[in-house]
C-alpha cells in the first residue's frame, strides 16, 4: 500500500536511533581524540627518512642524496643538497649523504611516489596525520632532522613492509660482505698466486 | 487613528505609483504586493478583520505568487525596454479609453450620496455571522463565483495540458 | 480578555496563572499611560525569548537527533569555556549543549558578503522580512489556557495570511542574489507554495467545520474532555481528524521547506538555493525564520489536531497547560526531524504531482467526511459505531484506491543502469 515504504524507512531510522545508545557496533564514528579508528596497513601521510640508529639519526641515514625523489616529486616539494664528502652507508659502501633535505608538507600531496622510487629504501611514508604548525611557511617545512625516523619506528608503523626491507637489506649486506670476502679471497688468492709465482721470478743472480 | 489612515494611504498610493513608474518588473510586482498589504492593513484599520485577513491571504499570499511566477516565466527581451511614443492616433485612443474609465469612476463617486453621520456603535461582526450571511442570503453569489473560478481553473488546465513525450527517467 | 479576567479571579491553579501574574506585577510598576504598551511589549519579548531559545536548542537537537538516526553521535564537544566558574569538572562539555551559542557567535563574526550584481535593497530586505513574517504567526497560537498573545475571531485566517508571505521573501532572496541557483530556488519556492498552500488550508478546514470557529482558542477549547476518562477528545483521534492531521503534516513539511520537500534549498543540487549568496548573520536569520516557521506550523498542528494545551489524561491535569503545549511542540519537532533523517528529497514534478493528484483530492474528500461527522453529531449508541465505520471508510477507501491508481506502473521502482 502507498506509504508503507515511508513507515518502513521510519522504522529503520528509529532502530538506528535506539541502537545508537546501547550498541557501539552500530556507530559509524569514533570519539576522535580519545578513541582512534585503526589506520589501514597502507595508510600514508607525509614522507619520512629512515635511519639505522636512533641515537645518531643524521649519521646513519639511508639516504645517499641520489635526488631521484626530488626529480620525481609531482608537486616539487623536496629539496636536496648533496654532500661534498662520502660516508659509508648501510652496506658499508662509501656514499654521498644529504646535507640539506627538506620536504614542504604544505605542498606535499602524499602521493607516495618518492617512497616507491627510492632505490635505497630510505624515504618511506609516515602515518602521522595530526600535523599542526603556527607558521605555514617555516612551520610546515620539515628539515632533515625532523624527517629522520629510526628503523624501529618504521617497523612500528609498517611491520610487514619494514621486515621485507630489512630482509632485503640484510641480503644485500650479506651479498656485499660475501662479495667483499670473495674479493678479498680473490685478492688473497691472487696475492698467494703472485707469491707462489714470485720465487721463480727472483733474479737468478741472487742464488 | 487619522494619522494611521494617512500613513496607510501614503503606503498604498505611494507603492502603487512607484510600482507603475518603475521599469524593473520584479520591483513593480513586489511593490504591488506592498500595496495589497497596505490595503489589508486599511481593512484592519476599518475594523473589517475578516476581509483584511482574506485580503492578506488571497492577495499577499497567493496572487502575488502567481504574478511573480508569470513575470519570471515571461521572456524579458525587448519588452522591458522603455516604450517610445508610437503615434498620435494611439495617444488619442488611450486618452479616450483612460478618460472614459476615469469619468465613469468619478461620476460614480460623485453620484453616490455620501451621508456623513456621526459614527454610531461599530457593529461587532463575528466570522460566524459573515459565514451565515454568505451561506444564507448570498449563497447564489458564492456559488456563481465558485463555478466561475472552477471553470477558469479547468480552462487553464485544458490549455496547459498537452501530451508530453515520456522519457524513461520520468518514471516515478 | 475574558480568559484574563477568569485567571485573575483565581479559579485556576497558581502555576497556570503564574506567567500572567508576573506580567501584571511588572506592568503595575509603570505609570498608567504606558501600561498598555508595556503589556503588549512583554508578550512580544516573552515570545521572542522563549522561541529564540527554543530555536537555539532545536538546532542542536536536530543535529544530535539526525546523528543518532544515522548512527552518529552528533555535536557533543562544545561546553562551557575553560574559565568556567563551575566548581566541579565534568570535562566542561555539557553534552555539547552550548553549541548553538558557539554557532551564533560564529555567524555574527563572519563577513557579510553581498554579491556585486545583487539587488542590494532586496538582498538586505529578504532576511529581515522572512524573520518578521515568520514571527507574526506566533501571535494567534494559544500556548496555554490563558496564554494567547492576540485573541482573534479569525485567527486561522490570520495565521495563513501571515505565514504565506514567507515564501515571498524566499523569492526575494533568490531573485535579488543574481545567481542562477538562487533564481531556480526562487522558482521552486513559488511552485511549491502554489501547490501546497491549498492542501494546507484544505486540511485545516475540516477542523473549522466541526469546531464551528476560526478562533484558535475556541478550537483548542473544543477538544477538551475525555471519553471513558482516558481517550482525549482531540481531533486526531477521529477518522477525519487523523486523515486531516496526516495531510496537514505533509503540507506543513512542504510549506516550511523541510526535507523531503526542501527543494528550494536542495544543498546537493542548488548549493543551498536561495541561501547561496548569503553569509554570516543574514544566513543565520534565514535559518531562524525557517525554524520559527516550522515551530509555528507545529504549534498550529497541535492546536487544531492534538488538543492544543489540553492534557492527554485527566490525572495529569495539574501540569500547567503551557507545559503540555511545549511538550507536544517538542514531540512534533522531533517527528519532523525524524522524517528529515529518513526520507529523500522529491523531484519538483513528484512534488507537484503529489500535491495535485493525491493530497488535494484526499483533503477535499476529508472535508466531506468532516461534514458527515458534524451532521451526525447526535448519533449515539450503536449509531456511534456506524458513524465511526462510515467515517473511517471515507478515509481509507479513497486513500487505498487513489494510492493504487497513482502507483500503478510507478512502484516498485526499477533501475535500468544499477542493480538494486
Amino acid at each position: 500500500m502507498l506509504g508503507s515504504g515511508i513507515l518502513k524507512g521510519l522504522a529503520v531510522t528509529a532502530k538506528n536511533f535506539a541502537g545508537s545508545f546501547y550498541d557501539p557496533e552500530r556507530m559509524a564514528t569514533v570519539q576522535y581524540p580519545e578513541e582512534r579508528a585503526p589506520l589501514g596497513e597502507h595508510y600514508r601521510s607525509f614522507p619520512l627518512l629512515v635511519c639505522e640508529n636512533a641515537a645518531d639519526p643524521l649519521g646513519t641515514l639511508r639516504c645517499v642524496a641520489c635526488t631521484i625523489c626530488e626529480k620525481e616529486c609531482p608537486p616539487q616539494c623536496i629539496y636536496i643538497e648533496k654532500s661534498k664528502d662520502k660516508k659509508p652507508d648501510a652496506t658499508g659502501k662509501p656514499q654521498l649523504y644529504p646535507v640539506i633535505f627538506t620536504i614542504d608538507t604544505a605542498v606535499c600531496m602524499g602521493c607516495g611516489i618518492c617512497a616507491e622510487l627510492c632505490p635505497f629504501d630510505s624515504i618511506k611514508m609516515d602515518k602521522v596525520f595530526e600535523v599542526t604548525a603556527t607558521n605555514r611557511f617555516t612551520g610546515l617545512l620539515l628539515e632533515r632532522d625532523q624527517l629522520a625516523k629510526s628503523n624501529a619506528y618504521y617497523h612500528s608503523i609498517r611491520p610487514a613492509e619494514a621486515a621485507e626491507v630489512d630482509a632485503r637489506l640484510a641480503a644485500e649486506r650479506l651479498a656485499a660482505e660475501e662479495k667483499a670476502k670473495a674479493a678479498a679471497l680473490a685478492k688473497a688468492a691472487a696475492a698467494a698466486a703472485k707469491a707462489a709465482a714470485a720465487p721463480p721470478t727472483t733474479p737468478p743472480s741472487a742464488a | 487613528m487619522t494619522l494611521a489612515l494617512i500613513l496607510l494611504s501614503v503606503l498604498i498610493l505611494g507603492s502603487a505609483i512607484v510600482a507603475l513608474s518603475l521599469r524593473n518588473l520584479i520591483h513593480s510586482a513586489l511593490l504591488l504586493v506592498a500595496c495589497w498589504a497596505g490595503i489589508a492593513a486599511f481593512y484592519l484599520w476599518a475594523g473589517a478583520e475578516f476581509v483584511a485577513f482574506a485580503q492578506g491571504l488571497v492577495y499577499v499570499g497567493a496572487i502575488s505568487m502567481v504574478v511573480l511566477f508569470a513575470v519570471l516565466l515571461t521572456r524579458q527581451g525587448t519588452a522591458s525596454e522603455p516604450l517610445g511614443f508610437a503615434s498620435w492616433q494611439r495617444f488619442i485612443l488611450a486618452l479616450v479609453a483612460g478618460g472614459g474609465v476615469a469619468g465613469i469612476l468619478v461620476g460614480a463617486v460623485l453620484g453616490t450620496p455620501l451621508t456623513v453621520t456621526t459614527p454610531g456603535p461599530v457593529p461587532v461582526l463575528t466570522v460566524k455571522q459573515i459565514g451565515a450571511q454568505l451561506m444564507g442570503p448570498h449563497v447564489v453569489a458564492l456559488l456563481v463565483v465558485g463555478i466561475l473560478l472552477t471553470v477558469s481553473l479547468l480552462g487553464a488546465v485544458v490549455l496547459a495540458a498537452e501530451e508530453n513525450v515520456k522519457s524513461p527517467e520520468d518514471e516515478v | 480578555m475574558s480568559a484574563y479576567a477568569m485567571a485573575v479571579a483565581g479559579s485556576e491553579p497558581f502555576l497556570e496563572r503564574a506567567p500572567l501574574l508576573l506580567r501584571d506585577a511588572f506592568v503595575q510598576l509603570l505609570p498608567a499611560p504606558t501600561q498598555w504598551l508595556v503589556h503588549h511589549l512583554i508578550t512580544i519579548v516573552a515570545i521572542l525569548a522563549v522561541f529564540g531559545l527554543f530555536f537555539a536548542f532545536t538546532t542542536i537537537a536536530e543535529r544530535k537527533l539526525l546523528g543518532r538516526l544515522q548512527n552518529r553521535r552528533g555535536p557533543n564537544r562544545t561546553g562551557v569555556p575553560q574559565f568556567s566558574i563551575l566548581p566541579w569538572r565534568f570535562k566542561h562539555t555539557l553534552f555539547g549543549l552550548s553549541q548553538p551559542f558557539a554557532d551564533a557567535v560564529k555567524a555574527l563574526t563572519k563577513e557579510d558578503i553581498v554579491p556585486a550584481a545583487a539587488d542590494k535593497l532586496l538582498h538586505f530586505l529578504a532576511p529581515v522580512l522572512v524573520v518578521a513574517f515568520s514571527l507574526l504567526t506566533f501571535a494567534v497560537l494559544p500556548f496555554g489556557r490563558n496564554l494567547i498573545p492576540v485573541e482573534l475571531d479569525s485567527a486561522l485566517l490570520y495565521f495563513f495570511a501571515a505565514g504565506s508571505a514567507t515564501e515571498l521573501t524566499i523569492f526575494m532572496a533568490g531573485w535579488a542574489s543574481r545567481n542562477k541557483y538562487s533564481l531556480l530556488a526562487a522558482m521552486r519556492a513559488l511552485a511549491q507554495v502554489i501547490s501546497y498552500e491549498l492542501p494546507l488550508m484544505l486540511s485545516v478546514v475540516p477542523v473549522v467545520l466541526v469546531a464551528g470557529s476560526l478562533s484558535t482558542r475556541e478550537i483548542a477549547l473544543a477538544q477538551g474532555g475525555w471519553t471513558f476518562g482516558i481517550i482525549p477528545h482531540w481531533n486526531v483521534f477521529t477518522p477525519w481528524g487523523f486523515a486531516g492531521f496526516l495531510l496537514f503534516l505533509v503540507a506543513a513539511l512542504a510549506e516550511s521547506n523541510r526535507s523531503p520537500f526542501d527543494l528550494p534549498e536542495a544543498e546537493s543540487e542548488l548549493v543551498a538555493g536561495h541561501l547561496t549568496e548569503y553569509s554570516g548573520f543574514k544566513y543565520a536569520l534565514f535559518f531562524m525564520a525557517e525554524y520559527f516557521g516550522l515551530t509555528a506550523l507545529s504549534g498550529l498542528g497541535i492546536t487544531i489536531f492534538l488538543g492544543g494545551w489540553q492534557a492527554p489524561v485527566p490525572f495529569l491535569g495539574f501540569v500547567p497547560s503551557y507545559a503540555w503545549f511545549m511538550l507536544k511542540l517538542v514531540g512534533m519537532i522531533g517527528f519532523f526531524i525524524w522524517v528529515r533523517g529518513t526520507l529523500l528529497r522529491l523531484r519538483i514534478d513528484q512534488l507537484t504531482r503529489l500535491a495535485w493528484q493525491f493530497i488535494v483530492p484526499l483533503a477535499l474528500i476529508n472535508l466531506l467526511n468532516a461534514a458527515f461527522w458534524s451532521l451526525t453529531r447526535d448519533w449515539t449508541g450503536a449509531l456511534q459505531l456506524v458513524r465511526w465505520v462510515i467515517s473511517a471508510a471515507i478515509v481509507v477507501g479513497p486513500f487505498v484506491l487513489l494510492g493504487r491508481k497513482l502507483n500503478a506502473g510507478r512502484a516498485p521502482r526499477t533501475y535500468r543502469y544499477a542493480t538494486s
